[in-house]
């Protein structure tokens, strides 16, 4: 029985850390270009890394 | 907010559309002097359209940062509001022609995160609380199982008032007005088995409803997401077409100077720049210039028309040739666009008075199954005399009737027709539109736009010599006259070396070549004795002699004669409805054997014939295109429009199709009838699994297993019987010429 004590909040913890994970990427605009972001992996923008990540503001 | 240098408008270029100042008007500010705007650009399609716009965009001045979506065809540019960025112009000059886009947009949005957040939270409440009672129900008992519905518990609360305040806000809503919706028994049960099994996990009860009332939600709430994106994609898609009203005009003043206003600012009186190319902005009347106007989105009229000085111009018409100078008669709420708008608000109460299917079943449904769980309790109570017996019975009752697969019932099988009409150029304003199209019994169809092509066709009624069509073709490149546009069309040629090209507003142009003087256009105009040339709408003349002759008529869409066929096949009486000459219109109804005709109507006489058709008892669907038509469009049954039509009329349509084909029509009848279909099955599913669940439930029989089970088989049954609207073999898919009117980004 004592095993349930600790393993318990880690499932619980592990699937919270999921649902965090999808909320962040939510809210940070990762679904928002789903076709986008398929075709930018071939964008090389070596020259100019910072431009690279600018993103406009929500 | 401007700190734009001074003058800056007065050197405004009056073709450059939209103009800084509508620019501004349109952006969002950020703070720091930084703006933001949204622009829609259809013709994004790929990696290197990313990669080119972005970068080009970059490199302007005073561009903070530019970002393509590609998903929506939508760029994000964030600008430094101490300077005009031209990245309209950049784009166009790019090839990417752009519009300002709404930023409303952000609103639907909000709503769109918030559901998709409710979803995350209540499906990870409700995987856990599964696992949990998955070992309770295996066989976990005393302390352990407690312990389990304790944690089931502290999961479900927190789950229970982020994911399920969408539903008790409608709910209490509904209340408050005295109204029902199926909201009310869902926010019902969810509560009541939640206050049950924490009740039961007090007393040390064996039976905890906590994850029927999680995973209710979670399914319920995929139902209203998916109802949700399809409207909200169609709306996007829609308000992304071009604009075609102007926010805005270049006033003339008297000492000469201009100013770019927005429309709620002009007055009567004033002097407006209307540059070929543009839309008139107010009802005016011409005080200098010379020009054709297309007023084919106004009145139907598929023929340009000479303007004048001292014409009157209306609202809406597009200037074709020359700039013009226009004094304004009516402000921009009185102008005839105003007029239309005022008709269609007056024609919408009409369809109002349409329920949609959930609706009338929910307003059946939760006073049936209230009362039953009401009448259980009271049955329970007199048999067994048990308060909680009876309450848990009674509340078990509610749980297993919950309308899990009823609130999916509808949405997933609209959500299944709208990508396939999505697939084929379609867009569905809502799911109700294909409710109300699958009932209808008679089309009423506009001429100019939407019957047919709605620019006109080209034919050489005589010629001198094939090398005089050659030169008229050559010439008439170098127009954008609707009229020279069909002609090249219709006689492709090379290039010639013409010299001193000059284009004559509302007569033609002309040119030199090899020392001869040409002029293409108005018989009078262009011919010493304009009697040699009758019949002909524009002719070629060879220093005053008769070169070649035209004649032009609107072009019947490619495939109408089928269209009507089709319909009328299916059972659908036709109409036709045309604000055009009765020669013009005479001529399309023969051609496509349209018996029940009408020409010269006002945009008021055809709302008053829908409303006869009405009246007779008919269900009337609406196609049309023009401004004329959007009174219209607002007061039929279900109504449709080209993505060429008038913004406000697409706007008011419940359908828009994309593509060149009227063929989009009959599909979406068909799609309609088969959804309706579809929905009529998943409501006789998930009755007939009422039928079997509810005795079982009131006999008191229903343990959270059975629930669990009942509840995830029967919405899974309805979602797989919305899928089969994907099999192929609905209708098969016509290989039609695909317009390159502007491809929506596939869901």
């Amino acid at each position: 029985m004592t095993m349930l004590l600790f393993l318990i909040p880690v499932a619980l913890f592990l699937g919270g850390l999921g649902l965090v994970a999808f909320l962040w990427a939510l809210k940070s605009g990762q679904y928002e270009d789903l076709d986008g972001a398929a075709e930018r992996i071939f964008i090389e923008n070596d020259e100019n890394p910072e431009t690279a990540h600018a993103r406009p503001r929500r | 907010m401007s700190c734009c240098a001074p003058g800056t408008e007065g050197g405004l270029d009056a073709t450059r559309l939209p103009g800084i100042d509508e620019l501004r008007l349109e952006s969002r500010a950020l703070g720091n002097g930084l703006m933001q705007t949204e622009l829609s650009v259809p013709a994004i399609h790929c990696g290197a359209c990313i990669t080119l716009i972005e970068r080009e965009l970059g490199s302007l001045d005073n561009v903070e940062s530019a970002r393509v979506n590609l998903s929506s065809r939508r760029v994000t540019v964030c600008w430094k509001d101490d300077g005009a960025p031209q990245f309209v112009e950049k784009l166009s000059g790019l090839g990417y022609p752009a519009h300002l886009f709404d930023t409303e947009a952000a609103e639907s949005d909000k709503t769109r995160s918030e559901l998709m957040r409710a979803i995350a939270v209540s499906g990870f409440a409700a995987g856990n609380i599964m696992l949990l009672s998955v070992s309770v129900w295996s066989g976990a008992d005393g302390a352990t199982r407690d312990l389990f519905h304790w944690l089931s518990a502290l999961i479900a609360l927190p789950a229970l008032l982020f994911a399920g305040r969408i539903y008790f806000r409608s709910a209490w809503n509904a209340l408050k007005h005295g109204r029902m919706n199926m909201d009310v028994p869902i926010a019902l049960g969810v509560s009541l088995a939640f206050g049950m099994s924490l009740y039961e996990t007090l007393h040390h009860g064996e039976h905890a409803y906590f994850d029927a009332s999680v995973s209710l939600l979670f399914f319920l709430l995929i139902g209203r997401t998916l109802d949700h994106v399809m409207r909200d994609r169609a709306r996007a898609a829609v308000k992304g077409l071009v604009r075609l009203s102007p926010k805005g005009a270049v006033v003339l003043r008297e000492d000469g100077s201009r100013n770019y206003l927005p429309l709620g600012e002009i007055t009567v009186g004033m002097q407006l720049l209307v540059a070929a190319g543009e839309r008139v902005p107010v009802d005016g009347i011409v005080v200098d210039g010379l020009s054709d106007m297309d007023c084919s989105l106004v009145n139907g009229e598929s023929a340009p028309q000479p303007t004048n000085k001292g014409d009157a111009v209306r609202a809406g018409t597009l200037n074709l040739t020359g700039p013009l100078t226009i004094r304004v008669t009516a402000v921009a709420r009185e102008s005839f666009l105003a007029e239309i708008v005022r008709l269609m608000e007056a024609a919408e109460s009409g369809r109002g008075t349409y329920r949609r299917i959930a609706d009338r079943a929910s307003a059946l449904y939760s006073p049936v199954v209230h009362l039953t769980a009401l009448l259980t309790c009271i049955g329970w109570l007199f048999v067994s005399g048990d308060w909680h017996r009876a309450i848990t019975i009674a509340i078990a009752v509610l749980i297993i009737t919950c309308p899990c697969a009823l609130g999916l019932a509808v949405p997933i099988v609209q959500v299944v027709a709208a990508r396939r009409l999505f697939e084929n150029g379609i867009m569905v304003k809502d799911g109700s539109a294909m409710e109300r199209l699958a009932e209808i019994d008679t089309a009423v169809f506009d001429k100019t736009g939407t019957l047919t092509a709605g620019h006109p066709v080209a034919t050489s009624i005589f010629s001198e010599s094939p090398r005089a069509l050659e030169i008229a073709s050559a010439l008439a490149a170098l127009s954008r006259h609707p009229s020279a546009r069909a002609i090249v069309d219709a006689y492709p040629a090379s290039t010639l070396p013409f010299e001193e090209v000059r284009e004559h507003p509302g007569l033609g142009i002309s040119a030199q070549l090899g020392g001869k003087r040409y002029r293409l256009g108005r018989a009078c105009w262009a011919l010493r004795d304009p009697e040699t040339a009758a019949g002909a709408a524009t002719v070629l003349g060879v220093e005053g002699a008769c070169g070649a002759g035209f004649s032009f008529t609107d072009r019947l869409r490619a495939d109408a004669p089928q269209v009507i066929a089709t319909l009328r096949s299916a059972g659908i009486a036709i109409e036709m409805l045309s604000g055009d000459r009765t020669a013009a219109v005479t001529e399309t109804a023969k051609a496509l054997g349209i018996d029940h005709w009408q020409a010269e109507v006002l945009p008021g006489d055809k709302v008053g014939r829908l409303n006869e058709l009405a009246l007779e008892g008919h269900s009337v669907l609406m196609v049309g295109d023009g401004l004329n038509d959007a009174p219209a469009l607002a007061a039929a049954h279900v109504s449709m429009a080209p993505a060429s039509a008038a913004d406000i009329g697409r706007n008011a349509a419940d359908f828009v199709f994309l593509r060149e084909s009227l063929s989009a029509v009959p599909l979406a009848l068909s799609v309609s009838r088969e959804a309706g279909k579809l929905i009529r099955q998943n409501f006789a599913l998930a009755i007939g699994y009422n039928a079997l669940a509810v005795p079982v439930a009131i006999l008191g029989y229903v343990t959270p297993l059975v629930a669990a089970i009942a509840m995830s088989v029967s919405s899974i049954l309805v979602i797989a019987n919305a899928l089969r609207l994907r099999a192929p073999t609905l209708q098969p898919e016509k290989g039609e010429g695909r317009a390159p009117a502007l491809e929506v980004a596939a869901p």
